[in-house]
């Protein structure tokens, strides 16, 4: 008996000497914190990024290539953006994130852009998020236009044929109530996204990750911090899913 | 007013519209009959081009519709529809519904829409209902405020498709009696339509479309009391 309490002493205080020296020692729990914030911010640039691009490929592919009518340059123009488009979400979506980060970050961005003096001196940060943003965008755009296709083609008749334009019924009609059917999907992919950035420590940006993983190869201890940075995600998806969902039940209500 | 000319309409091979002559003068009413699958929903349709015809041409107000496809936003305001299914506009309001087109595309500043939407629920039974969302719309309220959204532009025709043909039919009148009113008031209305009855007393003209012709037009006299074709006859009674 008395060995097992020892033990668990023994244990709770080695544990309390664990936090202390990876964490409360030296005040490094702030590199933990500068690693979220780091994460954070990659996570909401690299989404607005990823709506925003994602959006457009997926106008770019909802064209009905088939049955385009008018100037022959607009039409041949239209079907490029919309192969351009095919073709962009199958690369990214064939790939993985880290290597297009690294491509992204390693050649595009030292051996080309580095050069130019209006990219050159660019922070990691933004590099990343713009990498991440590709990355999601060929995601959020199939999100998207699986959501917009959900939409009765009956509002799309309704809309026309009171005369607004298909710019103006996608705006006013279809879109809001795509958003509606997006929402779930698209609250996914942002969980994704945010865990996605756990790589960002390839190109030399200390996010949550990596600040974990330096924590423990200072102190030769990995337990606490990598343990800690997993709760940090956890808890960090967790907000991000019950914000989607009181979000949702919020659109709802006109059902 | 509208003058609907060699109307031919195929979806890839299949050849659904044959040729369709038609007149339309202001303030008629044009019921469209015949049995399911003749063309009749198709010929609806190609009048304000939700399909393009392959080819003919239709004519409004003196403007070719195929002559003048950039256009045909604008054409489309003067032509109103009103669905079977009756596609409101389920992210918004009653009052909504009804004034989106005129704010956005005649720039009627949003006080003086509601005014006109009022108007316009007030005529159709359903003042109270302004600011509902539709889902809290019985079927038949649901096809009054389309008929209302519809006319909101001001359009120089109605076109109905099967407007009762998705309702209950304890509601199929209150949606008829909105058409009659219509009507009387000389609206300029094509109705495709299975109701004989409202044809019969409502319509000016009465055309039977099967299988993508005009087989037989006539007053409802004509197409009821004293019906031409065979395959007419052979409609009408198995319908009536």
């Amino acid at each position: 008996m008395d060995g097992l309490i020892n033990w668990f002493e023994n244990l709770a205080g080695s544990f309390a000497d664990a936090v202390y020296m990876t964490l409360i020692n030296n005040d490094q729990y702030n590199l933990l914190l500068q690693g979220l914030v780091k994460s954070l911010t990659l996570t909401f640039f690299a989404a607005l990024i990823g709506i925003a691009l994602g959006l457009l490929l997926a106008i770019a592919k909802l064209q009905d290539v088939n049955n385009l009518t008018g100037n022959p340059f607009v039409v041949w123009l239209r079907k490029m953006v919309t192969g351009f488009a095919n073709g962009y979400i199958s690369v990214i979506r064939g790939t993985p994130a880290v290597v297009q980060m690294l491509v992204i970050y390693f050649i595009l961005y030292l051996r080309i852009l580095n050069n130019i003096p209006l990219f050159a001196g660019m922070s990691d940060v933004a590099i990343a998020s713009i990498a991440f943003g590709i990355n999601s965008s060929a995601y959020v755009a199939e999100v998207i236009r699986a959501g917009i296709m959900a939409v009765d083609k009956g509002q799309t008749e309704a809309g026309r044929s009171l005369g607004l334009s298909g710019r103006q019924t996608m705006q006013y009609i279809v879109i809001p109530q795509a958003v509606k059917n997006v929402l779930p999907a698209l609250g996914n992919e942002f969980i994704v996204l945010l865990k996605e950035t756990s790589v960002a420590g390839y190109i030399g940006i200390a996010d949550l990750t990596k600040a974990a993983q330096s924590i423990g190869s200072v102190t030769y201890n990995y337990i606490v911090p990598l343990l800690c940075a997993a709760y940090v995600y956890f808890l960090m998806t967790t907000v991000l899913s019950t914000g989607m969902g009181m979000l949702e039940r919020r659109l709802r209500k006109s059902d | 007013m509208i003058e609907v000319q060699n109307l031919h309409k195929y979806f890839g091979e299949l050849e659904v519209l044959k040729g369709i002559d038609v007149h339309i003068s202001k303030g008629e009413c044009v019921c469209v009959i015949g049995p399911s699958g003749g063309g009749k929903s198709t010929f609806l349709r190609c009048i304000n081009l939700l399909e393009m015809p392959t080819k003919g041409d239709i004519i409004i107000e003196g403007i070719s519709v195929m002559q003048n496809l950039r256009q045909i936003d604008k054409l489309r305001q003067k032509v109103g529809m009103v669905f079977q299914q009756f596609n409101l506009f389920p992210h918004m309001t009653v009052l909504r519904n009804i004034t989106l087109a005129p704010t956005k595309l005649k720039k009627m500043p949003q006080a003086e829409a509601n005014e006109l939407a009022m108007e316009l629920l007030n005529k159709v039974g359903l003042a109270d209902k302004a600011q509902e969302y539709p889902t809290r719309l019985s079927g038949g309220q649901k096809q009054r405020v389309a008929i209302a959204r519809a006319m909101a532009m001001d359009p120089d025709v109605l076109l109905f498709d099967e407007p009762t043909s998705a309702l209950d039919p304890e509601m199929v009148g209150e949606v008829l009696e909105v058409m009659k009113q219509l009507a009387k008031n000389n609206a300029t209305m094509v109705v495709v339509t299975h109701e004989m009855g409202f044809a019969r007393e409502v319509g000016d003209k009465i055309i039977f479309i099967d299988g993508g012709i005009i087989t037989e037009q006539g007053t409802p006299a004509e197409i009821f009391g004293h019906p031409q074709h065979a395959r007419t006859r052979e409609f009408l009674s198995k319908v009536l």
